[in-house]
């Protein structure tokens, strides 16, 4: 019997042992530091997530489909970039759409290697990384992208504005995370990206065209990134090459934190806010400790191991066995 | 027989998993130099006999006694060295590596600094493949072997210890006729050595021909041996079901209405060529002949996953293109695919949205998925169906196969397509199952469907089919009705034999 | 029957030479690019050239002969930047440790020891999560890329870690029949991984793994150790890498390594090795370092800057698999799924 209530305690640990951790890293936080849990606090957390948070929510897409995308990071650096660089040649105006443009250019790329050409995501996006780091560099010569005019643009009410009192990025992700959210979970499409990525040869054999399918995802994500850069480009008005260096680690590590499968056909745009949400409180809650940057890429490490660790366990049905 | 040691004799093995007993009191002796056959449903215990066997379970009652010596298995490996070797339904080979490394995975001979003795391999090797007679050496890459050497492979895996029991799991699921034949001559060659062989199939004319005993599992409890000589298929099937299935011929009684496919000169490369054929609504046609003649890639063609190289394709008299699963569902055709759970079901989706995945499209509320009408579908083709599942909630992957294949026929039905094709309706589902879903598929063309349906098992394409073509080598040898047809010039044509020879 | 066979074998053929026909195809266009674009007046052809390049190889290169190894066993390890720079920062650091203090230039000795120690302890962390949790490496090395970047900092914040032995220097420098150090480590390494996995039951463990796990555990093969021992590999050839350029430049930045990842696995996989696991040679992945050095170096010869590289990598890589997908289908035999 004892090995039973064992098992159960596996089973709950497996299944809720993220909220759990995160349950307790909390309160560990909150006690250790009052500042963690105030409102103030609470609010910054979620804008300071919002730009990985809207960039999860577009791999959210791309990882229930099956595949990954590596390369939201440098497509990041890249919207970034480009749409500092046109708002002084354009006008903010046209920039935005052009900028959105080009990005959407390069998703539609990835997502016709993938979808069209059936190459592994891994390693397309990976390539990709490299290529769009180095049409970036290319693009701006090496330099930093600054906006000549910075106190009298427009153009800062997307990363700098709020409605409501809340400031623009949160309204930002939470209105794309509602959309994406029920785009996801409601309508045809959503229901034919779970069967694309649960199961692709049924998938067509049940009449769904998943290279069609595929493609938008990365679509989606390219939209998603085009956001993301765009909310970083007028926060900062200026940017370095490689802003966005990087991102695509902590983008997965929340979407995986929120419990979608690597191998598809599993997870929701809830659960990874909730992984997004749960990342930037434990980079927050480590900040306040008055713990390095790096600190955090180690705590990080773990926290995605573990996740994914317990996710396997809980599909096993064997946490115990695993560890002996 | 009597007198003889067993080779491996099972005692009173009883084995329970939470909520389940698995298997129930089961004896069983398998004799040197005997086949023995061991049959049951799926889901009777036979694999979990073997999973005790190899040593993966534990029995919780009981023993395993091989050569009169009460034996713990603590694992595959420790079976083989104790004598008992299994040839798995799914080949377990490394494509890339040699048949000799493959055949002693695990063990390759070893010489200082860890390096592989290549020569004592190669010895070692050909001595086994000798014993066989196969016509390929030690050093072929196995990738580059047909199916049923790959399996010889596994055979010479197994001569490599001194076996006493050799352990066939399904093996010839994935052999042409002439492939069985070879595997036939190595059982009767591991017979007369003098080991005991436990061979493990569904297919009935396997049986009575190569085993001397049968055993029949039912819900883990163990039915009895009977003398293959004494027995029929009949004895054995009530054996197993506790009841008689009824195969026998079909006859039409209601009226056929229009032609609602034609296929007219299809050809597809090497696959098969000049196929013309056609099935009215009412109508089920039944397609028969060996793996490889070329049937399930017809299916696929007109399923759209192929091109035609040429020929026409005619629904309702209209000539069609179909590129695609999407354009041949537009066009109403439907296919219940042979791989249900790699092709037919998102197995880790739902019950409901399986079914519905198809028409998803169709059944909107504004731009979202309509919950009702997707309810309302499921629940009308549970019922009508039969399909016995807790609710619409539940994962696919939970169901028996046979549920689950009525999830994939309901996922088409639902829709009203012109043409059904079924390819290997009931492979893998047990016999009670088998017998719904023929049913099924007759009342369908009783409703007035045109019904497709491919199988490699005679008695079900008699048993279901009014009319049947007959298939060789990618050519319609012959197509018979009902009257026409008997077991004896059936398999004449599919064998070639009869109508115009193809290459 | 007979046709097909011998397509199989064409394109074979043309998948094992096709990398060195790259590189011949590479040092044509460069030469010839060369002679109009080249900002120097060194021809690209230029013996001197040739074995420097052969040297500037060696970091990749050695990185990629383990991942060769981790790649057929069927994982990937996407950690290996990170390793180097851990191992790059215990060599230079632990020459100025105070207890090795009274060695003299024998703590050049204990200091790459230590380094390649670090570089095995860190590859053995990887193996043993995969090997016990069960995670994919692709998720358990991504999370490490990102943990051991994180080590790496807490060494030295953001600030380089320098140090220069000059008897370390002088090793590095040193040069042999016309090779330099780090060119006898490459083709010592390659030599080394190769009679591994061509030769040895481990190495043809790891194709049997590769190609199907499950029957090399049937088998009895201990998959999760012979794994962790693979990544314990990558792990020391990481850090072999890493004492190899750092006893030269001597001084590392807390960023150094990143993309190697990227570089690596384009060059392993360019030299043919399968992503799924289970086939491809040592040979093929230095045919596949060579292939990509050739193009940074070409690339710097006609004037390009970092970025067209970047740009012309990751494009190649993604062509590479294009090809390789072109040259696997079998045309009608195949379904339209």
């Amino acid at each position: 019997m004892a090995t039973l209530t064992k098992q159960q305690i596996g089973t709950v640990l497996a299944k809720q042992g993220i909220l759990i951790a995160f349950a307790i890293f909390m309160i560990v936080f909150t006690i250790a530091n009052p500042k963690f849990l105030t409102m103030d606090n609470l609010f910054s957390v979620v804008r300071s997530s919002a730009i990985l948070g809207i960039m999860a929510l577009g791999v959210t897409f791309v990882v229930i489909s099956g595949n990954l995308d590596l390369s939201v990071g440098s497509m990041m650096s890249f919207s970034t970039i480009v749409v500092l660089d046109l708002h002084d040649e354009l006008g903010p105006l046209l920039a935005i759409p052009a900028m959105f443009g080009m990005t959407l250019c390069l998703g539609a790329f990835i997502g016709f290697l993938v979808g069209y050409l059936r190459l592994n995501s891994l390693i397309v996006t990976l390539g990709m990384l490299s290529a769009i780091h180095g049409l970036t560099l290319t693009y701006s010569g090496g330099q930093n992208m600054d906006i000549a005019d910075k106190e009298g643009t427009w153009f800062s009410i997307f990363g700098q504005g709020s409605a409501l009192g809340i400031p623009m990025p949160i309204l930002i992700f939470l209105g794309l995370a509602a959309i994406l959210g029920i785009i996801l979970s409601k309508t045809p499409f959503g229901r034919k990206i779970y069967a694309v990525g649960g199961n692709g040869t049924a998938a067509t054999f049940s009449g769904i065209r998943r290279a069609r399918t595929v493609f938008a995802c990365y679509l989606i994500s390219a939209f998603c990134v085009a956001t993301a850069g765009l909310i970083q480009a007028s926060r900062s008005l200026g940017s370095q090459n490689t802003v966005g260096q990087g991102m695509e680690l902590e983008v997965l590590a929340a979407v995986i934190l929120g419990g979608a499968s690597l191998l598809g056909g599993s997870g929701t745009i809830f659960k990874t806010v909730i992984g997004v949400l749960i990342l930037g409180f434990i980079q927050n809650g480590l900040l306040i400790m008055g713990l390095e940057f790096y600190v955090q890429y180690v705590v990080t490490w773990v926290i995605i191991i573990l996740a994914v660790w317990l996710d396997i366990a809980a599909k096993r049905g064997k946490l115990w066995s695993s560890i002996a | 027989m009597t007198g003889k040691t067993p080779v491996l004799r099972l005692e009173n093995i009883v084995k329970t998993f939470p909520g389940v007993r698995a298997l129930d009191g089961v004896s069983l002796s398998i004799l040197p130099g005997e086949v023995h056959a061991l049959m049951g449903e799926n889901g009777a215990g036979k694999s979990t006999l073997m999973k005790v066997l190899g040593g993966i379970h534990q029995p919780n009652e009981g023993q395993i006694i091989v050569a009169e010596e009460p034996t713990v298995m603590s694992g595959p490996l420790d079976a083989k060295a104790k004598g008992i070797v299994f040839i798995h339904q799914e080949l377990s080979l490394a494509e890339e590596l040699s048949v000799a490394e493959n055949i002693y995975l695990g063990e390759l001979p070893r010489k200082s600094f860890g390096r592989v003795d290549w020569t004592t391999l190669a010895e070692k090797t050909n001595a086994i493949l000798k014993k066989l007679n196969v016509g390929f050496d030690a050093g072929t890459r196995v990738g580059d072997l047909s199916i049923a050497n790959q399996q010889m492979v596994e055979i010479a895996r197994a001569l490599t210890v001194d076996a006493k029991a050799v352990i066939f799991d399904e093996p010839t699921a994935s052999l042409t006729d002439a492939e069985k034949v070879v595997l036939f001559e190595v059982i009767a060659d591991l017979q007369s050595q003098g080991v005991g062989i436990a061979y493990i199939s569904h297919r009935m004319e396997e049986i009575f021909k190569i085993t001397d005993r049968i055993s029949v599992l039912r819900d883990g409890q163990y039915q009895g041996t009977l003398n293959t000589a004494e027995t029929n298929e009949e004895g054995v099937t009530q054996m197993m079901i506790g009841r008689k299935l009824d195969l026998s011929r079909n006859v039409s009684h209601h009226e056929l209405g229009d032609v609602a496919l034609e296929v007219r000169g299809l050809s597809c490369g090497d696959l098969y060529s000049d196929v013309s054929f056609e099935v009215r609504r009412g109508e089920v046609v039944g397609f028969y002949g060996l793996v490889g003649a070329g049937r399930t890639e017809i299916a696929e063609t007109l399923f759209g996953l192929r091109d035609p190289s040429a020929g026409t394709i005619l629904i309702d008299g209209q000539e069609v293109k179909i590129h695609s699963p999407y354009d041949a569902i537009e066009r109403g055709i439907s296919l219940v695919p042979e791989d249900r759970k790699g092709q037919g079901l998102v197995l880790g989706m739902n019950c409901r949205d399986n079914m519905t995945l198809p028409q998803v499209d169709d059944l909107k509320a504004g731009p979202f998925v309509s919950d009702g009408a997707e309810i309302a579908i499921f629940d009308q083709y549970r019922d009508k169906l039969d399909i016995r599942t807790p609710g619409w909630k539940q994962t696919v992957g939970n169901l028996s196969g046979g549920n689950q294949q009525k999830i994939v026929i309901g996922k088409w039905l639902s829709m009203h397509p012109n043409v059904l094709i079924v390819d290997e309706p009931t492979r893998g589902i047990d016999v009670g199952s088998k017998a719904e879903i023929h049913n099924l598929l007759r009342d369908l063309a009783a409703q007035g469907y045109a019904v497709i349906v491919i199988s490699s098992e005679m008695p079900e394409v008699l048993h279901v089919a009014d009319r049947i073509v007959a298939m060789y080598s990618g050519r319609v040898m012959r197509t018979f009705t009902s009257e026409e047809v008997t077991e004896e010039n059936l398999i004449a044509a599919i064998s070639g034999l009869g109508g115009d020879q193809a290459a | 029957m007979d046709i097909s066979m011998d397509k199989g074998t064409v394109s074979k053929a043309l998948k094992n030479g096709a990398i060195w026909g790259f590189i011949v195809l590479e040092l044509i266009f460069f030469s010839i690019a060369g002679e109009f674009m080249a900002i120097t007046d060194q021809a690209f052809m230029d013996i001197d050239n040739m074995l420097l390049l052969l040297k500037q190889s060696a970091p990749i290169g050695i990185i990629a002969m383990g991942m060769t190894i981790v790649m057929v066993n069927g994982n990937i390890d996407l950690s290996v930047g990170a390793t180097f720079a851990i191992a790059a920062i215990v060599l230079l650091d632990s020459m100025t440790w105070p207890i090795f203090a009274g060695l003299g230039d024998w703590v050049i000795p204990v200091s790459c020891l230590l380094a390649l120690a670090s570089g095995v302890f860190f590859g053995a962390i990887n193996g043993l999560i995969v090997w016990k949790t069960g995670v994919d490496a692709f998720i358990v090395t991504l999370g490490s890329m990102l943990g051991f970047r994180g080590i790496v900092f807490m060494f030295n914040g953001e600030n380089p870690t320098s140090h220069l032995n000059w008897t370390l220097v002088d090793f590095a420098e040193a040069e042999f029949l016309g090779l330099a150090t780090a060119s006898w480590v490459l083709l010592l390494v390659t030599l080394a991984i190769w009679f591994l996995m061509a030769r040895t039951v481990h190495g043809r463990n790891a194709y049997a793994i590769g190609n199907n796990r499950e029957a090399a555990v049937n088998a009895g093969i201990r998959v999760g150790p012979h794994m962790m021992i693979n990544f314990m590999i990558i792990g020391f050839l990481a850090a072999l890498s890493a004492v190899v350029f750092y006893a030269e430049s001597g001084s590392v930045n807390p960023n150094d390594g990143m993309l190697y990842e990227l570089w690596v696995i384009t060059a392993v996989v360019l030299g043919g090795t399968k992503i799924t696991g289970g086939a491809g040679n040592v040979i093929g992945t230095f045919g596949g370092v060579l292939a990509i050095q050739l193009l940074r170096k070409g690339l710097g010869h006609i004037g390009a800057d970092t970025s067209t590289v970047n740009l012309v990598i990751g494009l190649i890589l993604i062509a590479v698999l294009f090809l390789d997908r072109q040259l696997n289908v079998k045309g009608k035999e195949e379904l339209k799924v």
